[in-house]
């Protein structure tokens, strides 16, 4: 029946059903992004971040709640810079996380034929 | 019987034992109408209790005031002749059928508490427009207060517990507290805006267990703006549909509602979303009964379903009834109390 008006899509969250795939993936290769406290000081040091909106700290939030849909957009504005890696107080490799997560997206895509060879 | 649990003494909240004035709510007689009935009933016949009932008491119209029609210094102005009508009838104690005018009358004499020059204001307004002078109630407090605070003399007078009477388990209730009862102001509501007591305390006190899910805190989507204008309507009842999906793998039995808006539109948003994609909420694809807290304890009490108004409810309530073991006539539902008929049964498909 139509009243006039739709209803919207709940943006909740179900940690019990999410798609864990790229998470997974980057903890396999890349644990160190399991102590990550979202401190921000990678986002505030960020190289892109000051020319452009991106954010990585937010990156590894959207990552860890399975939401993927707009992360290809967002990870090429990285610069590969680095300075994240040495303000984090955590030790967190980001640039293999960032490098990773390309590669999986790849993968997904079907733009990288091969899955060998990750290290 | 004990009480069955404590409340933080930073939200535990002062309620008057007795003399109250009574400021119905506006939307609530139409949606509910047997609600306010029965809070009545409850209150002059099983708890003794005096309270006055004022027929020219108004709108609080706090629901234009959230809609940005009407101006702040109206509203106050309309609530000190509720005061001013309080204190001409002899009582100090104040109570609000209403959330939203419960929050009103708090946000408002907050105000006059830090902006003296506000109340002098509003004094002068009143003076002006209707000659009449006000006292500030000693005691404000929410009807579902008043119930929460006798909950255990309902539970010494209880004819049917919240309990199914097949299986002897306690139903399963989700409590919706309505926003503007505690989140604007949590030191005025009893347990805070996070810890809300009043539902959960007639629940536990009646038998019954809570459902404690993910989304109990969220709005029910009223939110005045929203469902007052159509094209905004799926906001509203997305807001409701959000918290539908959150409680439904608990299967929960009853949903008992704090505020009249909150009821209606858990209520009715039911049946809208059943209309629009086919869903329902409740266990074996059946809708979830929404009550109202006086409606509870009427049922609690032994009061009879039909006279309370049940039948208004979107949502069938005989499947609840049945549960508790209510004895009610099947036939009374669609009758007036002189017999005349109402209307009839006509069986809700699943789409």
């Amino acid at each position: 029946m139509d009243f006039g008006y739709t209803t919207l899509e709940t943006r909740s969250i179900d940690y019990d059903k999410f798609d864990r795939k790229l998470i997974e993936y980057l903890l396999q290769y890349e644990p160190s992004l399991l102590v990550c406290m979202a401190c921000g000081g990678c986002t505030a040091t960020c190289s892109a971040g000051n020319l452009v909106d991106f954010n990585i700290r937010r990156i590894q939030l959207m990552v860890k709640r399975g939401e993927t849909d707009t992360l290809k957009a967002e990870i090429d504005k990285c610069m590969l810079c680095g300075k994240c890696m040495l303000i984090c107080p955590r030790g967190v490799n980001l640039r293999n996380v960032v490098m990773l997560i390309k590669k999986k997206l790849s993968i997904d895509s079907g733009q990288l034929a091969t899955k060998n060879n990750i290290k | 019987m004990q009480n069955l649990y404590t409340v933080s003494k930073d939200y535990r909240k002062e309620i008057a034992d007795d003399k109250y004035y009574y400021a119905r709510s506006c939307i609530r007689q139409n949606f509910f109408p047997g609600s306010e009935v029965t809070f009545l009933n409850i209150l002059k016949k099983d708890l003794d209790r005096d309270v006055f009932d004022d027929p020219k008491h108004t709108t609080c119209t706090g629901i234009a005031y959230h809609s940005d029609v009407i101006p702040f210094d109206t509203i106050q102005t309309v609530v000190a002749r509720h005061f001013a009508l309080m204190s001409e009838n002899g009582y100090e104690n104040f109570i609000a059928s209403c959330v939203t005018s419960f929050g009103m009358y708090i946000e408002i004499t907050e105000t006059w508490k830090h902006f003296p020059e506000q109340l002098e204001l509003i004094r002068e307004h009143l003076k002006k427009a209707t000659g009449r002078e006000f006292m500030i109630p000693k005691n404000i407090a929410h009807t579902s207060d008043i119930v929460y605070k006798y909950r255990m003399r309902i539970a010494e007078q209880m004819k049917y517990p919240l309990v199914n009477a097949k299986t002897g388990q306690p139903l399963k209730v989700v409590d919706h507290i309505g926003c503007h009862y505690a989140k604007m102001f949590p030191d005025k509501g009893e347990g805070g805006a996070e810890f809300t007591q009043v539902l959960q305390g007639m629940i536990k006190a009646w038998g019954g267990a809570t459902v404690d899910y993910p989304e109990r805190r969220h709005c029910c989507g009223f939110g005045f703006r929203q469902y007052l204008v159509q094209a905004n309507r799926g906001y509203s009842v997305s807001n409701s549909k959000k918290k539908f999906e959150s409680m439904q793998p608990y299967e929960p039995d009853l949903i008992v509602a704090n505020c009249p808006g909150c009821a209606m539109f858990m209520d009715r948003w039911q049946y809208t979303l059943n209309e629009m994609q086919g869903t329902r909420y409740g266990a074996s694809d059946t809708m979830i009964p929404v009550l109202t807290y006086e409606e509870m304890a009427g049922l609690v009490l032994g009061y009879d379903p039909w006279d309370m108004g049940l039948q208004m409810h979107q949502v069938d309530v005989t499947p609840l009834l049945d549960k508790m073991g209510v004895k009610y006539d099947p036939d009374g539902k669609y009758r007036t109390r002189t017999g005349r008929p109402i209307g009839s049964y006509t069986p809700q498909q699943s789409r």
